[in-house]
C-alpha cells in the first residue's frame, strides 16, 4: 500500500469576491522510500499541495490518508501532534533556531516534540550530524555556517525523529547549484539510510532528474511533466 | 542540553540592549518598593512601638463609654474593686498576654504657691505600669534607671511644658488640688521628681502619679480604677486578644492601641502609599514586559511558524514565551532586590535623625523582613508572566502556514 494517498483534494482561496483554484482534483499514490518531487511555475499550487499532505492546511474537499490515517480533518492540535510524530519539515531559507547551535537545532525535535530521554536524544543528534557530514560543527551557531551546511543541518533536524515522511518546499531554491545537488544526494544517501520518503517541490528544471519521481503541476493540477519539463527548459 | 529556560534566555540576549532597558525600568521599580517599604514600614513599626511601649499600651480596658468621654476624665465611669477583680482573673489566665497595671485617671489643679493650672493625670502602680510600658521611663528628661520604679508615693512627674511655664524643678514641692466624684473638693502636697515629655495620643500630655495617691487624693474607697493597660506577647494578635476578652467581660470596652492613638491614622496612610507605590511597579512591570514580548513576538513569527511547522505543541509555544517574560522579570526583580536592600543598609549605616512633631532624636533604621522581599519578588513575577500570556497566548495561536509565510 502506497504511504501517501491523495484523493480528489481541491482547494481555493477567496480574495474578496474571487475564488483563487490553488488546487484541483488531484489524486495521487505516494509509495514508501521515494524521493518524490513535483515541478511547477510560480503559483502553479505545488506549496499548497505540500501543505495540505503535511497537515498544515486542510483541503476544501477530498481526503488525504498518510500511513493508512485520514489527516485532513485532524483539529489544530491533533494536526501538530501528527506532524511533530510522522512528519519531518524542510524550509526554503532553512528556518534553523538562530539561538540554538547546530547540535541543538538538530536537538530539538527530540526534546521539545517527542519527549526522547536524554542519552538517546544525544546519540540519535550525534549520528544524523555525522550522516549530513556536519558533526564538527556540532556547536556553532547557524550564522556561523554557510546557506548549504545551515540545509544540512535541517536536513538532520526533520530525519532526527525517524519520520514517515519528510516534506521539503523547495529546499534548494536558496542554494547554488553545486550545493543544490549536494543537498539532494544527502537526500537520497538519508533515503538509502533511513528509508524516508521525501517530497520536495521545484522550478528548477536541472535539480528535478535527481527524484525518482516527478509530478508537474500547472494551474493546481496535476499534469505529464515531460512535456512541463521541456516546456520549461526552451525558456532557459 | 536544551531547555525552555535556556531558549527563553538566550532570545533575551539576542536583543541586549532592549532587555537591559526593560530590566532597568523593573530594577527602579522593585528598588522604589523595597527603599519605600523599608524606610516607611520601619518609621511606621518605629513609632508604633514607642506610642504603645511608651504611653497607651496594647490594649486598654475600660468601663463602656469611657473612651466617647475621655476628654471630661469622668470619675463616675471607674471600675469598681470586684470588677477589677474579675478583669485581673480573666488577664491572669490568658497565655497572650504579658502584663497588665492598672490607672486611675483624673483632672486636677496644680499650684507651686505661686500660680496654678490644670493638669491631666495617669495615676499608676510603678512596677506593674513599667512592664507594660516598659519604654514609659525613656520620656522622664532626667536619665532613669529602667530597673527602679519612676516614682514613689507622695511624688508626682510633671509635663515638660507645665514645668517650664511654673519653673517648676525637681525636688520642689507642689499642690494638687482635685474634685472628686461627689463634687467635694480635696488638695494635697506632692514633691514634683520628674519632668515628662509629650508623646502623640490620649494621656500623652498626662502628669504621672502614684495610684494609691490619687485614690486619697479622690477619697475612692477601696480599688476602683479607670482603665486597664495591657501588654501583649509579641506575637499574639490584637484582634484575637481583644474578640477573647470581649465574650468574657460584657459591660466593659477593650480597645487596641489602633482605636485610641491619632497614630493609627499616619499608620494607615503609610500602609496605603506603599501599596500605591507597589500598584506603580506593578503597571511599570506590566507594560514594559507587555511591550518586550509583543516586540519578541512579532519579530519571530516565522521562527514561531518553524517551530509550529515541526509540531510544536501550541501549550509548548506559549510556555516558551511565558518563560521568557518571567526571564525577564526575574533578572530585573533580582537586581532591584539586591539593589533596594543595599539602599536600605546604606540608611541604617547613616543613622538619620528626624524629629516627629514633639520628639526628638529619633533614628531611622530601616528593616525588611524576608518575607516581605519574597511578597515584593512573587508580584513582579506574577506581573511579569501575566504580562507575557496574552503575547504568547498570540504566538501560539499562530497558524503554521501564515506564520511561515511572513516575511
Ligand atoms: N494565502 C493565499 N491567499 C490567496 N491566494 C493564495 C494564497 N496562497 C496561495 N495562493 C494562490 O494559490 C495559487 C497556488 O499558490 P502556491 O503558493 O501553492 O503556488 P506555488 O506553486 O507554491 O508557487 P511558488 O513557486 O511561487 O511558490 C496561486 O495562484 C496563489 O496566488
Ligand atoms: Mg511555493
Amino acid at each position: 500500500m502506497s504511504l501517501v494517498q491523495l484523493k480528489d483534494i481541491s482547494k481555493s482561496y477567496k480574495l474578496g469576491e474571487v475564488e483563487i483554484p490553488a488546487l484541483s482534483d488531484v489524486t495521487l499514490d505516494i509509495d514508501k522510500g521515494r524521493l518524490v518531487t513535483f515541478i511547477g511555475p510560480s503559483g502553479s499550487g505545488k506549496t499548497t499541495l505540500l501543505n495540505v499532505i503535511g497537515c498544515m492546511d486542510r483541503p476544501d474537499s477530498g481526503s488525504v490518508t498518510i500511513d493508512s490515517r485520514r489527516i485532513d480533518n485532524l483539529d489544530r492540535k491533533g494536526a501538530a501532534r501528527f506532524r511533530g510524530e510522522n512528519l519531518g519539515f524542510i524550509f526554503q531559507s532553512f528556518n534553523l533556531i538562530p539561538v540554538l547551535s547546530v547540535f541543538e537545532n538538530v536537538e530539538y525535535p527530540l526534546m521539545m516534540i517527542q519527549k526522547t530521554p536524554p542519552a538517546e536524544r544525544r546519540e540519535r543528534v550525534m549520528r544524523l550530524l555525522e550522516a549530513v557530514g556536519m558533526a564538527d560543527q556540532a556547536e556553532k551557531r547557524p550564522d556561523r555556517i554557510s546557506g548549504g551546511q545551515r540545509q544540512r543541518v535541517a536536513v538532520a533536524r526533520a530525519l532526527v525523529t525517524n519520520p514517515r515522511l519528510v516534506l521539503a518546499d523547495e529546499p534548494t531554491a536558496n542554494l547554488d547549484k553545486k550545493t543544490a545537488l549536494d543537498v539532494l544526494d544527502l537526500m537520497r544517501a538519508m533515503r538509502d539510510e533511513f528509508g524516508t520518503t521525501f517530497l520536495f517541490s521545484t522550478h528548477d528544471p536541472r535539480i528535478v532528474e535527481h527524484a525518482d519521481v516527478i509530478h508537474g503541476i500547472e494551474d493546481g493540477k496535476l499534469v505529464e511533466h515531460s512535456q512541463f519539463l521541456e516546456g520549461m527548459q526552451s525558456h532557459d | 542540553m536544551i531547555n525552555i529556560f535556556k531558549i527563553a534566555i538566550r532570545n533575551l540576549m539576542r536583543y541586549k540592549r532592549r532587555t537591559m532597558l526593560t530590566s532597568l525600568l523593573i530594577v527602579i521599580g522593585v528598588c522604589m518598593v523595597v527603599l519605600f517599604s523599608g524606610l516607611a514600614g520601619s518609621f511606621k513599626s518605629m513609632m508604633i512601638g514607642i506610642i504603645t511601649d511608651s504611653s497607651i499600651g496594647h490594649l486598654q480596658i475600660h468601663k463602656k463609654g469611657y473612651v466617647a468621654s475621655i476628654d471630661t476624665l469622668p470619675l463616675n465611669m471607674n471600675l469598681s474593686a470586684e470588677q477589677y477583680k474579675k478583669v485581673a482573673g480573666v488577664l491572669d489566665g490568658k497565655p497572650a498576654i504579658e502584663a497588665y497595671a492598672p490607672r486611675v485617671k483624673f483632672g486636677a489643679m496644680l499650684s507651686n504657691y505661686a500660680e496654678s493650672t490644670s493638669v491631666r493625670l495617669s495615676a499608676i502602680d510603678p512596677v506593674r505600669e513599667q512592664r507594660v510600658c516598659t519604654a514609659l521611663y525613656t520620656r522622664l528628661k532626667n536619665k532613669h534607671d529602667p530597673a527602679e520604679p519612676i516614682l514613689k508615693p507622695g511624688e508626682v512627674i510633671i509635663p515638660e511644658r507645665i514645668a517650664k511655664a511654673m519653673k517648676i524643678k525637681p525636688g520642689a514641692p507642689v499642690v494638687l488640688v482635685a474634685t472628686n466624684k461627689d463634687g467635694s473638693v480635696n488638695g494635697m502636697e506632692y514633691t514634683m521628681t520628674a519632668v515628662i515629655e509629650d508623646i502623640l495620643g490620649p494621656g500623652g500630655k498626662d502628669g504621672y502619679m502614684h495610684i494609691d495617691d490619687a485614690r486619697k487624693l479622690l477619697r475612692i474607697k477601696g480599688g476602683e480604677v479607670t482603665e486597664i493597660v495591657i501588654r501583649a506577647k509579641p506575637d499574639a494578635s490584637f484582634d484575637k486578644v481583644v474578640k477573647g476578652l470581649m465574650a468574657e467581660l460584657p459591660g466593659l470596652e477593650i480597645h487596641t492601641w489602633e482605636k485610641l492613638s491619632p497614630f493609627a491614622n499616619i499608620a494607615g496612610m503609610i500602609d496605603l502609599m506603599i501599596i500605591t507605590v507597589k500598584i506603580i511597579m506593578i503597571a511599570i512591570v506590566l507594560i514594559s514586559v507587555l511591550n518586550v514580548m509583543l516586540m519578541s513576538v512579532f519579530e519571530r513569527i516565522r521562527e514561531i511558524g518553524t517551530i509550529a511547522a515541526m509540531g510544536t505543541l501550541p501549550s509548548r509555544i506559549m510556555g516558551l514565551f511565558v518563560a521568557e517574560g518571567f526571564s525577564l522579570g526575574l533578572l530585573g526583580t533580582v537586581a532591584g532586590l539586591v539593589l533596594g536592600v543595599a539602599g536600605l543598609l546604606l540608611v541604617k549605616a547613616l543613622e538619620i535623625n528626624f524629629e516627629f512633631g514633639r520628639m526628638k532624636g529619633l533614628v531611622l533604621r530601616p528593616e525588611i523582613n524576608v518575607s516581605e522581599l519574597l511578597v515584593i519578588g512573587s508580584i513582579v513575577l506574577l506581573a511579569a508572566v501575566l504580562a507575557a500570556l496574552q503575547p504568547a497566548y498570540k504566538a501560539s495561536r499562530m497558524e503554521p502556514v501564515d506564520a511561515l509565510g511572513h516575511v
